[in-house]
């Protein structure tokens, strides 16, 4: 299967700090990938970079074997049109109502009309099980699993093909946790978009994960499949799955004990 | 060695800012003359920045007209200047007083409001949002509030002249007993076209100093609401000095020659 999103060798550095130390991914075409780690581990800063967000020091990020850095904003309108995200708090505009957020790509790109506007947010808002009453609603009155909801269907409305989870349950009860795992899945499989999912929520790796990989101190130091995540001795991985206190991850800057390992 | 660190540290901060902000506006004006145009953000923007700025500008000015006014009676009673009250308001309000006035008190409320909203936006992601949505934020957030702050501030310098004007007649006429006709009449003999014309392309330039001093900070907020707070004030005192060194530098430039 061909490589939609491969990144090779990326640094980043924001001053002395070196976040991101030679990060290596690839993500075929279909695959949901989840890419796990601590706070400070690098996963914003790694999807803000596939993103055009942030511009890496050195390395390669390609989207369809295209490369992507160095390119100015305007030049990567088509890759743009492809990306689908779902930022951790929603990321609403909080100044527009429901609609007009979830058709924004829409009726700025495509000069969509208020009806056609309307109706796709219906449909979108649909597949993540919400009703077309929320349509005027603005984000302030909507509540944190709405917020959620209503941003996949954003995310989803244009139908991209590829779509970034950033902390997609961060903040949840374990019942909306499960609807959001659902919805994404859902969606992925109705869309076939390739996704990039960054959590360290270990429910959402099961339920959506064709391959996990684990992000350390800005370097990718395991990957696999649900079947590996489960049969893998690496410490590391061992640690984070399990939340322990103790093993090699430092945490807070300070290596804790690693009896045991 | 410490103060030299410092000084150098200093030096290299105005340095980066001054680089960040030159940019930053090369970038606006780059987004201000290529499509696509948000027609409706504009308009949008020109109700909030200048219809909604009325009342205070209109106020502010009417105010200094009546206080100049009355400075300028009594500190001329004694050369029996009292007629000279009339073209002294006149060119005192279109000159400096209208634009500048009305700049510092437009700054103090669209600067900061603009600020908090795009700083709020910058922390709650809602500007990498956009970016995701194929749609260039200084396109869709900074031109727009750049264009109608330049537009509105001519529109709100002329109001305010004339209320300024106006605040100084009241004065004249009701405490002074001066005769409103003369008054009147001194005033449109004294103006010249120049007189008005200098303070609104004065105002034009402190609506953009205004606009792009409060995205310039709230673009670049960060740090949640402390951030936004500090972005807030930073546009307010800077838009604040920026327009009173630049009335300075037009006001040399336009009379000295």
């Amino acid at each position: 299967m061909m490589d939609k999103i491969t990144l090779s060798n990326v640094h980043k550095s924001f001053g002395t700090k070196h976040v991101l130390r030679g990060v290596n991914l690839n993500i075929e075409e279909g695959q949901s990938v989840v890419v796990i780690g601590g706070s400070g581990s690098g996963k914003s800063v790694m999807l803000k970079s596939i993103l055009g967000l942030l511009t890496p020091d050195s390395g390669s990020i390609k989207i369809d074997g295209k490369e992507t850095i160095g390119l100015r904003r305007d030049k990567r309108a088509d890759i743009d049109a492809q990306f689908g995200m779902l930022f951790q708090n929603g990321a609403l505009f909080d100044s527009l109502p429901v609609w007009k957020n979830v058709a924004f790509r829409g009726i700025q790109n495509d000069g969509m009309n208020e009806s056609d506007a309307r109706d796709l947010s219906v449909d979108a808002l649909a597949r993540v099980g919400l009703g077309p009453e929320l349509l005027d609603l603005y984000p302030a009155s909507l509540s944190g699993g709405m917020n959620k909801r209503v941003g996949l269907a954003r995310a989803v409305a244009s139908k991209p093909d590829i779509i970034f989870f950033d902390e997609p349950t961060t903040g949840l009860d374990p019942i909306m946790t499960d609807v959001i795992n659902h919805l994404i899945q859902e969606c992925v499989q109705e869309l076939g978009a390739t996704t990039l999912t960054i959590t360290h929520d270990m429910t959402s790796v099961r339920a959506i994960a064709d391959k996990t990989a684990l992000l350390y101190k800005g370097e990718i130091i395991w990957q696999g499949s649900q079947d590996d995540l489960d049969a893998s001795d690496d410490p590391f991985l061992h640690q984070f799955i399990n939340g322990l206190p103790h093993g090699p991850i430092e945490v807070e800057g300070q290596q804790l004990e690693t009896a045991g390992y | 060695m410490a103060a030299l660190a410092t000084i150098g540290r200093f030096f290299l901060g105005f340095f980066s800012q001054t680089g960040q902000l030159s940019l930053f506006i090369t970038q606006t004006l780059v987004a201000m003359t290529r499509p696509p145009f948000y027609l409706r953000m504009i308009g949008q923007q020109i109700l909030r920045i200048g219809y909604f700025s009325l009342p205070v500008v209109a106020l502010t000015s009417f105010f200094t007209g009546g206080a100049l006014a009355i400075q300028i009676y009594y500190g001329g009673n004694q050369f029996n200047s009292e007629a000279i009250v009339s073209s002294i308001v006149a060119l005192g309000i279109t000159r400096e007083l209208g634009p500048v006035l009305g700049g510092l008190m437009v700054a103090g409320r669209v600067s900061a409001a603009i600020a908090a909203e795009i700083g709020t936006m910058r922390v709650t992601e809602q500007i990498d949002a956009l970016t995701t949505l194929s749609t260039d934020p200084y396109k869709y957030l900074v031109a727009p509030r750049v264009i109608a702050a330049t537009l509105c501030m001519p529109v709100l310098a002329l109001i305010a002249d004339i209320l300024g004007i106006f605040g100084g007649f009241v004065v004249g006429t009701q405490s002074f007993d001066f005769n409103a006709a003369i008054y009147v009449q001194r005033t449109i003999n004294f103006l010249t076209f120049d007189d008005v014309s200098s303070g609104l392309i004065k105002a034009a330039v402190f609506g953009f100093i205004i606009a792009i001093m409060g995205c310039y900070n709230g673009y670049h907020s960060k740090g949640g609401a402390q951030g936004v707070g500090r972005a807030t004030t930073n546009a307010v005192v800077s838009a604040s000095i920026l327009i009173l060194a630049a009335n300075y530098l037009m006001t040399s430039l336009l009379f000295s020659s």
